[in-house]
């Protein structure tokens, strides 16, 4: 999207519908108080609010930064895919291992953590 | 022609700096990717002490969402003003910005000191070191950024709108919606998903 007043406009306020739709599913799924009268199980909305600021990612990317406007060899767009990729593999890669980690040797990460709290550290 | 051929070789050279300065940035994205990945493994040891759900509250890190959007949206006019070079208005929508950035790092101070009044200092538990390690780069960022408004603005005063001021200019607005996307995760993953 070529920068121009339009795009700006566009992009903070699909930005602020994002980020309010997200607040308010949080605020509803706490005053809903038990899990059995909310609209969504745990996993379910922290999957909904991950969807949610990855479609603000890609408005911001577009609409303020520019990016498909990129002409020729795409190399910012090669740049960002390659940080995304190495990313992934550290985000995704360590919350892996280390429950694992965490399962091998005791069983949930809050055992884990009561085990070094009794300890005094490890 | 030659005044032509002059433009189209600083144009070039513009791109060019925008494309490095690009990498930084991608290198920047590694380095917060790196220390998400280090909260989230150690978010649940709080070893005793406050939990996510204990600290943080919704209407603080709704607040400084909305500000913080609303500097990077102001900071786009002031690009637009610039590239229509409108001198005086791009001088004010940096002021705004760097209002809306300042206040944006005045909330964030006032949560860590309430925080830290608490007892829940970086010292507390590894979540904790982990959180302010986090955060605290963002808005450290946020705070070379602030500078960077500051030693704009006296270049714009200076220099005018000359194509090397509107270029760093343009660096700056990168840097600046940028640091916008990280909060975007940090929002979510950090502190929506820290209360619910």
């Amino acid at each position: 999207m070529k920068a121009s007043l339009k795009s700006y406009i566009t992009g903070f306020v699909l930005s602020l519908v994002l980020t309010l739709g997200a607040a308010w599913l949080v605020s509803a799924y706490i005053s809903s108080g038990s899990s059995s009268r909310a609209m969504f199980t745990p996993d379910m909305l922290i999957g909904i609010l991950l969807a949610l600021a990855i479609v603000q990612l890609f408005v911001q990317l577009i609409f303020f930064m520019h990016l498909a406007d990129e002409s020729g060899p795409r190399w910012k767009l090669g740049a960002l895919v390659s940080a995304v990729g190495i990313i992934l593999i550290v985000v995704v890669g360590s919350i892996w291992i280390m429950n694992h980690l965490n399962y091998n040797m005791m069983a949930s990460p809050a055992d884990m953590n009561t085990y070094i709290q009794s300890q005094d550290g490890f | 022609m030659n005044e032509t051929n002059a433009t189209a070789a600083q144009a070039a050279q513009a791109d060019r700096h925008a494309f490095g300065f690009w990498v930084y940035l991608m290198t920047d994205l590694v380095i917060f990717g790196v220390l998400f990945a280090v909260y989230y493994v150690l978010k649940a040891s709080t070893f005793g002490g406050p939990s996510s759900n204990d600290l943080f509250s919704l209407s603080t890190a709704l607040t400084n969402t909305i500000v913080l959007l609303t500097s990077s949206f102001t900071c786009g006019l002031a690009t637009l003003a610039a590239w229509s070079k409108k001198l005086n208005q791009t001088i004010a929508w940096l002021a705004v910005t760097f209002m809306l950035g300042a206040t944006f790092l005045t909330l964030e101070l006032s949560e860590f000191s309430r925080f830290m009044s608490a007892g829940a200092s970086w010292q507390r538990s590894a979540f904790l070191s982990a959180f302010f390690t986090l955060v605290g780069t963002h808005g450290l960022h946020i705070a070379v950024g602030l500078l960077w408004i500051a030693v704009a603005i006296v270049q714009l005063k200076v220099k005018g709108l000359t194509p090397s001021v509107v270029s760093k200019l343009d660096r700056f607005t990168l840097f600046w919606h940028f640091l916008d996307i990280v909060w975007i995760f940090i929002f979510t993953t950090v502190y929506l998903m820290g209360i619910m």
